[in-house]
This record gives structure tokens, sequence and C-alpha cells, in this order.
């Protein structure tokens, strides 16, 4: 069984169809990628899997569980995280703290607890953080920890975003557009980092991507939308090759011509 | 110029930046512990107004500075506090059980307001709250069997494990009183700061959709953070019952609400220091104001020391828009960067344009 699977997804903004009957299903351990021109649906879908968007029909699924009607915040307990294509960080506040925040989930611990600060508080905090520096090391942000966001250049908060995802310690992990703003090297090693979520740390990605470059470096599969219908799905090189794609990227080719 | 070497995690986790930071605050509550022996009784009962608005000052910054909710009705809630408290006095219930009740009672106004609040962000909250605490002025003075109404009520000497505490009698014990219960909310503030409750409160402030996308549930931490304000500033209200001796819905006008997020806006929003720095502006800057004009000419002039108060006012937060703590901060820098400093150390500069759209 899938991991992760959307059936019949569809999402209405008056007359505007969206998202209109999309259906896929995510194995565990791959990284599927959805492209398309802009406004083909694909962040829409993100926002509906995040719940923050109800869905106008259809339904979602993860792990064979029904999430459709659940609330935005109960989302991460099902094991997703996401990042924004429009980077949503936590501006006045250092690094550490915005990737603490993804431990959120994680507490073990009430706000009384807090308040007085009993030991338990003070083992859980040590444990967030020792998770949270595996992420630093991880990401190469060590430089970077004690920073505050709101002085950070776009590639590094692209890069905190990642990880205050990856903090959270999700199974299936969103990525919105991780490549848009970033340099080639930067890019690249955004490639090798989601190389090694899916292959060292069991992770499976969902992306939705523009650069070509990645999408072909780390693929499994991938699904192509145009205004708001699917009209491929298959390998990157298979995607690329189909005559509905080039079609909806490029138009239609005239026969005369 | 002095280098911190962080050797452990707790080195992030505990209060104290290292044991030469924890020892002076010990020295700076200390010092303030000894302060009855060495001023006058005037002088004493001006700084333990202090120690009340700072109380007051970390209930609005709370939900003001930490969780980003706007709050322009706070005095209501300190009304909450102080009518509940002189109540609960008038019938012979000791402090101890009085003062988490004034607490309580406020913290559940504080809640219950929030589910509208819930709704609301920003300008259109502060117009919300604005608009209650106009209308708790007239409750008050409808509220008259408990309440006294517009002629007020009094109330009686604290009553705490056998002694009777009075703000005249025993000026020193109120003082203490007063310190003791300052220098716990702000550890307890302190607390929730460092763990996940007060990460959660910054989330919320800084990026809704991002909180909510980490797992926090919004709707609960906004009324947690409205019942910890309330319930902090309803502590406030209870010693500032005790401190006024007798009140009526004046002491609570929505001036005072005003006053308070000035104390926290010129204090430095978002920082515990900030609500003590405001307290000690709103506290002293107004007599020092009048000290200073009763040198040159004893003829009050209306309107005049409060012009120039409001002016200072201004004058601050154009040049320091991070409010005292601020300057604070930029001024230990410094110092510990002697000589190293340079001029535009602290010059803001945006490294890019974020863009208007959410998602």
């Amino acid at each position: 069984m899938s991991l992760f699977a959307v059936d019949g997804l569809s999402k209405f903004f008056g007359g505007v169809r969206a998202v209109d009957g999309v259906s896929f299903e995510v194995e565990e351990g791959e990284v599927f990628t959805i492209v398309g021109p802009n406004g083909a649906g694909k962040s829409t879908i993100f926002n509906l899997i995040s719940r923050f968007y109800d869905v106008s029909a259809g339904r979602i699924f993860m792990d064979g569980k029904d999430i459709t009607d659940i609330r935005p915040d109960e989302v991460i307990g099902h094991g997703i995280a996401r990042t924004f294509q429009n980077i949503e960080l936590f501006e006045h506040s250092t690094v550490l703290q915005n990737l603490l925040v993804g431990r959120h989930s994680r507490r073990g611990t009430n706000f009384l607890q807090n308040l007085l600060f009993l030991p338990s508080v003070r083992a859980e905090e040590r444990a967030h953080r020792h998770e949270v520096e595996a992420i630093i090391d991880f990401l190469d942000l060590q430089a970077y920890r004690d920073k505050m966001i709101a002085g950070l250049p776009y590639g590094v908060r692209k890069i905190v975003e990642i990880g205050r995802a990856l903090a959270c310690g999700p199974r299936l992990l969103l990525l919105d557009e991780p490549a848009s703003g970033l340099s080639v090297e930067e890019t690249q090693d955004v490639a090798y980092w989601i190389e090694d979520m899916q292959k060292d740390m069991g992770l499976t990605v969902l992306m939705v991507e523009h650069d070509m470059s990645l999408v072909n470096q780390v693929s499994t599969r991938v699904l192509a939308l145009a205004d708001g219908k699917p009209i491929a799905l298959g390998t990157p090189a298979e995607v690329q090759a189909d005559r509905n794609v080039i079609e909806a990227y490029l138009g239609i080719e005239e026969e005369a011509a | 110029m002095r280098i911190h070497q962080k050797t452990s995690y707790d080195d992030d986790i505990n209060l104290f930046e290292d044991r030469r930071q924890a020892l002076w605050y010990l020295a700076l509550v200390a010092g303030a512990a000894l302060l009855p022996f060495a001023v006058s009784g005037y002088f004493l009962g001006e700084v333990t107004n202090v120690l009340i608005l700072a109380i007051a000052g970390m209930g609005l910054m709370l939900l003001a500075g930490h969780t980003g909710q706007p709050s322009l009705g706070h005095a209501a809630f300190l009304a909450c506090g102080a009518y509940m408290e002189a109540w609960l006095n008038n019938r012979g219930v000791s402090f101890l059980i009085s003062l988490p009740a004034a607490g309580l009672f406020a913290g559940a106004v504080g809640a219950i307001i929030a589910i509208p609040a819930l709704r609301m962000s920003g300008i259109y909250l502060a117009i919300a709250t604005l608009a209650m605490g106009i209308v708790a002025e007239d409750v008050i003075v409808l509220l008259e069997p408990y309440t006294g109404g517009v002629s007020g009520t009094f109330v009686g000497a604290i009553r705490l494990a056998g002694f009777e505490i009075d703000r005249y009698g025993s000026p020193s014990g109120f003082y203490w009183l007063c310190l003791a219960i300052t220098v716990l909310v702000a550890l307890g503030y302190a607390n929730l700061l460092r763990s996940s409750t007060g990460r959660a409160f910054v989330a919320i402030r800084d990026s809704e959709v991002s909180a909510k996308a980490m797992g926090i549930n919004i709707a609960r931490f906004k009324t947690l953070a409205f019942f910890l304000s309330c319930f902090v500033t309803g502590l406030s209200g209870a010693l500032m019952a005790h401190f006024l001796g007798a009140f009526n819905y004046e002491a609570f006008l929505i001036t005072i609400s005003i006053q308070m997020l000035l104390m926290i806006v010129v204090g430095g929003m978002g920082s515990i220091h900030g609500a003590f720095f405001g307290a000690m502006v709103v506290g002293f800057l107004p007599q020092i104001i009048t000290g200073i004009r009763q040198q040159i000419t004893m003829t009050a002039i209306p309107g005049l020391d409060t012009g120039i108060f409001a002016a200072i006012l201004v004058a601050m937060i154009i040049l320091e828009p991070r409010g005292l703590y601020g300057q604070w901060l930029k001024t230990r820098i410094w110092f510990q960067l002697f000589p190293l400093a340079r001029r535009d150390l602290f010059r803001r500069h945006k490294s890019y344009l974020k863009t208007e759209r959410l998602k």
C-alpha cells in the first residue's frame, strides 16, 4: 500500500477550477515531483494537503487514514511536514529557535511544567536540541545557529526552512519549490540533501519544482499538471518526452509552419 | 573584551549566560531587598508603584510583545484583579487565597475575551480591546453592589500568615511583598520563554501560517496567552488595590490601558526587561519633570508637565524604536567589544524584500 494518496482532489475558487480531479499515490521512500506551468495548481495541492484550504471534492489519505477533514495543526501529527514557496520563517528568532519550533509537535510537557521549568522540561529541551543539532550538521548551518533570521540571505533562509520541516520528524516531506531563487551551487546542494533524505533518512519527499535539472536528478516519478488537471505521470524522462507536456509548456505546434 | 565560550546545551537552556551574569541579577535583587533601609517612606512608595506597574507591564508584554496580540483595554483586567481582591479582603479572606483568586478571575475573563479575539488580529484586535476597555468602565459603575459604583470601594490591610501588612502602616512589608511577587512573575515568564510554550507564542506572533504547519494549535495557544497575560495583570491589579487603599472606576480608565501599552513600547517590545524599563519611565519620569519644573517656577501651568513627558516619550520612540532595552543592549555590547565597536554595528539592513503573497 502506498504511503500517501490523494483521490479525485479538487479545489474551486468560485468558477476557477484551480485543482480539478487530481489523483496520485506516493510510495514509501520515493521522491515524487509535481511539475507544471504557472497557475497549474501545484501550490494549491500543497495547501490542500496542509489543510490551509478545504477541499471542494476528493479525499486525502496518509498511511491509509483519511486526513481530509483534520485541522492544519494536526497534519504534522500524521507525519507530514512542509516548506513554503515564499519563505515563512519566524523572522525575529534565531535559526536555532526556528528549528526548535519544529520540534513542537513532539513536546511532552505542558505550560505549567514549562512555567516551573521542572527537570523533565530541561531533559526535554536537551533532547530537542540534540535532534536539532543533527539537522544543523546535516544542512551545514553551524555558522548561522545563533543568527537572527531577519539578517540572513535568501539562500540560507531556504535551507533553514527545509531544516525546520526536518525538525518536525516527518515521514513525508512536502517541499514547495526548494530551488527557486537559489544559485546553481545551492541547487546542487539541495539535490544532494534530497538524495540523502531519501536514501539515508528513509524519508518520502513530495516536491513541487520548476528547475528541471533538479527534477531529473532526484525524482523517482514526476506528475505533470496543466490547468489543474493531470496530463502525464511517469519517470522524469517519460514526462519530458510526453506530447501533452510539451504542448502545455510551449503551446500547440502549428502544422502549417 | 569578554568572549563567552559555550560548552554544553545547558548554556543555552539556563536562565543566565554564565555565573557572572547570575551574580549581577542576584546583586540587583539583593539591592532591591535592602532598599527600605536606605530610602525614605515616600520614595519607597514610588518604587513599590513601579514594581506593581512592572508586573502589569509583564502581563501585557506576554500578550502584545511575545504573542503579537495588541490590547488597548488591559486596564479592565487590572480592575478585575483589584475589585476581586477588595471584595475578598473585605470578607476576611487571607491574602494567600485572595491574590491567586484575583489573578484567576482576571485570567478567566481574559480567556473569555480571547474567544472573539481569536478571529481578529492587528489593528482590528486593538480596536476591539479598546472598546472592551471603555465598556469595562461602565460595567464597574453598574456593578455597584460589588464595586461600590461611582463612589468606589475601600480595601483593608493584607492578612498574610498572621501578619497585617498595610501600605502606610508597614511600607517595608508591602514593598517586600510586591518585590517577591515581581521576582516570581519574572522567573515564571523567563521559564516560559525558554521552553516550548514560549516558542509557540513567538511563532504565532511572527507567522501564524508557519505556526500551524509546525503543529501549533493557534486557538489554544492564543487563549493560553490571553489567560496568562490577564492572570498576571490581575495580580498587579490586586496589589494596586492595596497600594491605592481606596479606588473607584477612575483608577482603570482607558488612559491607564494606553499608559500600559506605552510602557512596554518605550521599555522595548518583546523583552521582559522592557516591562521594567517602561515601568520606571512611567513611574519616575513625570515626578522628575515636576521636580525640575518646581526648581524653575512654582506656578504650575496646566498641561506643561504632561506635555514635556509626552515630548520625551515621542523622542524616545523616534530615536530608539526598540525601546530602552534595545538601547541597553547596544550600550552593553559597546562595552563588551571595547574598543572595537563600529558606528554602524546596529544599522538595520534588509537583505531582501518579502513579498506580500501569503503562501
